[in-house]
């Protein structure tokens, strides 16, 4: 129900584009208007939500860890799994995003006869996320071939390694396959394993469902429906949004708006969806502090302020009172002077 | 805010990621190419010129398979003359000035077909044709 629902959101967004393309006029809309909207509700709300958690204190010293911690000389510190200095906790955090290392040790859980539960190293979800997450970046950094002019080398680069294969004209990418498969995964896997499928709620499947038919669009547009496709007309339009006086030469075929308006939600929809783990896993704290809890102090930062308060300065705060109720002090009151 | 000193270059770092478009053209849109229309006089195309600038790479690989592969060596008359399925014998006869035509957009869309590492560019044919 919940995957069927996301299939119907971006099918609805789907003939939105396509009919609204259609409009005389309306191509400005879903060409300038909408992809301006767009890139400034990412921005923003990408900022917003990073700052939000930058105003979050952290209370404990909170990182996973998953090797022995620096201690005594002889015994061998894990720097990668119990990282202790700002050195060893950039490792670690580039480790996981270049690798992604906890997905690594990703397990599969069953139950069998007896009742007796197994755990067995699953590692399809790292491979597949692999792939995923690669394949995204690379077609992110091949399009900037549509927003830069002159393209910088590095892009021509990665259209070479991308396209090794050379076949057909146009060239067929890996990156395009690599982004079919993953996200199919993922998608699969939410449906097929039930323990998943039952946390799995419509922000989870939406997303997937939304990138899909992004990369979908963008294939039909390239190798099959190249009908008004120009892509020196498209460029005009791309470089025109990023030197903020975008035209619209000749016709642009639906398909581009379909993409390009797909692309648009996914940028209104990423700072408040899951997609944030983006910029979350930077910020999270069980992988962003250092393991050395053992040398320094971790403060809470909404502890309040107290002062130490000696017993000495505690009686030369109250002494008349103490004196007063008879309680025995230390040190007297000063003699009083007569006031005759 | 906590860690200012590194949330704060963190977010700048990202936000020029993201708007790298617009500083690294500096605002403006650059020159638009302008393929040169054949030397040779010729006034039409294989196909109208609009289908041209959408499909011609799907016209080369259909010709390509339909020539190599199924042997379908016909040829195509434009305006009356024939010229056979192919790239050097057809499209590079009336586009004869590579450099001004294909590159002119190709490098503009940064595509590099990889064809000319086998089949001969008009310059380098006209070459081979003067040391043989
Ligand atoms: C109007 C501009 C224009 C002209 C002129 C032009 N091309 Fe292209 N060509 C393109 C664009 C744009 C692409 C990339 C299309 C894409 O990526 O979807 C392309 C792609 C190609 C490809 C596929 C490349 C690949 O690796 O994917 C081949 C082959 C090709 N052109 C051959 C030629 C030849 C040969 C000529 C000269 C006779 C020529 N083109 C002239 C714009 C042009
Ligand atoms: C008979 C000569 C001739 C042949 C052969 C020929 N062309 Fe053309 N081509 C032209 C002419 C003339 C034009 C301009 C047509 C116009 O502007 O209406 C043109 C236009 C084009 C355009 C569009 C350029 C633009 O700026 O709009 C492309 C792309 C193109 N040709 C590619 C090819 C390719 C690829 C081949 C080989 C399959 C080829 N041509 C074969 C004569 C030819
Ligand atoms: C590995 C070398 C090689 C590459 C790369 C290559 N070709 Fe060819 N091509 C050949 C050979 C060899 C023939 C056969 C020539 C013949 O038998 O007439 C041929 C024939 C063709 C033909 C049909 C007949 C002719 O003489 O033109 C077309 C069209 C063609 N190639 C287009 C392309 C295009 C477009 C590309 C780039 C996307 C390309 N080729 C890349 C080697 C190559
Ligand atoms: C989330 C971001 C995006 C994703 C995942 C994506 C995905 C894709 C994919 C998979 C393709 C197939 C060809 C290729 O891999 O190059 C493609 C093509 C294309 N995309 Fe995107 N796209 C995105 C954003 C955009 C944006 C913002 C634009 C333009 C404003 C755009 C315009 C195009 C065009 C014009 C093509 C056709 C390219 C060609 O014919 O060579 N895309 N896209």
């Amino acid at each position: 129900m919940k995957y069927a629902l996301s299939f119907l959101a971006v099918i609805a967004l789907v003939l939105i584009a396509w009919l609204g393309s259609q409009i005389p006029g309306m191509p400005y809309i879903f060409g300038v208007a909408f992809p301006y909207l767009a890139i400034a509700v990412f921005l923003g709300g990408f900022v917003y939500r990073v700052v939000q958690w930058a105003k979050s204190p952290v209370p404990f010293s909170i990182q996973t860890t998953c090797g022995q911690a620096k201690s005594l000389d002889f015994i061998k510190h894990n720097k990668l799994e119990a990282p202790h200095t700002t050195a060893q906790v950039v490792a670690r955090m580039a480790l996981e995003i270049l690798t992604f290392r906890s997905l690594f040790r990703n397990t599969h859980a069953e139950m069998h006869q007896g009742p007796k539960i197994t755990y067995e190293s699953s590692k399809w979800l790292w491979i597949f996320a692999l792939i995923f997450h690669y394949s995204f970046l690379l077609i992110i950094l091949r399009h900037m071939r549509l927003f830069l002019n002159p393209v910088p080398f590095w892009v021509q680069w990665l259209e070479t390694l991308d396209a090794l294969f050379q076949v057909g004209a146009p060239t067929w990418y890996m990156s395009d396959v690599g982004i079919l498969i993953g996200v199919g995964f993922l998608f699969a896997r939410r449906l097929t394993n039930v323990k998943v499928r039952y946390i799995s709620l419509l922000n989870d499947y939406f997303p997937l469902v939304l990138i899909f038919t992004i990369a979908i669009t963008g294939i039909l547009m390239r190798y099959f429906l190249r009908t008004d496709i120009d892509i020196v007309n498209i460029k005009q339009l791309t470089v025109g949004l990023a030197a903020l006086h975008p035209t619209i030469g000749s016709d642009i075929g639906a398909i581009f708006f379909i993409h390009l308006f797909l692309v648009c939600a996914l940028l209104v929809y990423f700072p408040y969806s899951k997609l944030m783990h983006m910029g979350g896993v930077f910020m999270s704290p069980t992988r962003n502090m250092k393991n050395n809890s053992r040398e320094v102090r971790h403060l809470n930062p909404w502890n309040p302020r107290i002062l130490p308060h000696s017993y000495a300065g505690y009686e030369d705060e109250f002494r008349e009172f103490m004196v007063d109720a008879g309680i025995p002090v230390e040190k007297e009151l000063p003699p009083q002077k007569d006031e005759e | 805010m906590y860690n200012k000193r590194t949330v704060i270059p963190g977010l700048a770092i990202f936000v020029l990621f993201v708007t790298l478009p617009l500083w690294y053209n500096g605002l403006s849109a650059g020159p638009i190419p302008k393929p040169e229309l054949p030397p040779n006089g010729t006034k039409e195309c294989v196909a109208p010129a609009s289908e041209m600038r959408d499909n011609h790479m799907v016209l080369l690989n259909e010709w390509r398979d339909s020539v190599l592969r199924e042997s379908g060596r016909s040829s195509v008359s434009v305006g009356g003359k024939e010229y056979p399925k192919a790239l050097q014998l057809a499209c590079m006869e009336c586009h004869s000035n590579k450099e001004k035509f294909c590159d002119d957009c190709h490098t503009y869309a940064s595509v590099k077909p990889y064809c000319w590492d086998c089949h001969l560019t008009p310059v380098e044919a006209a070459s081979k044709k003067e040391t043989h």
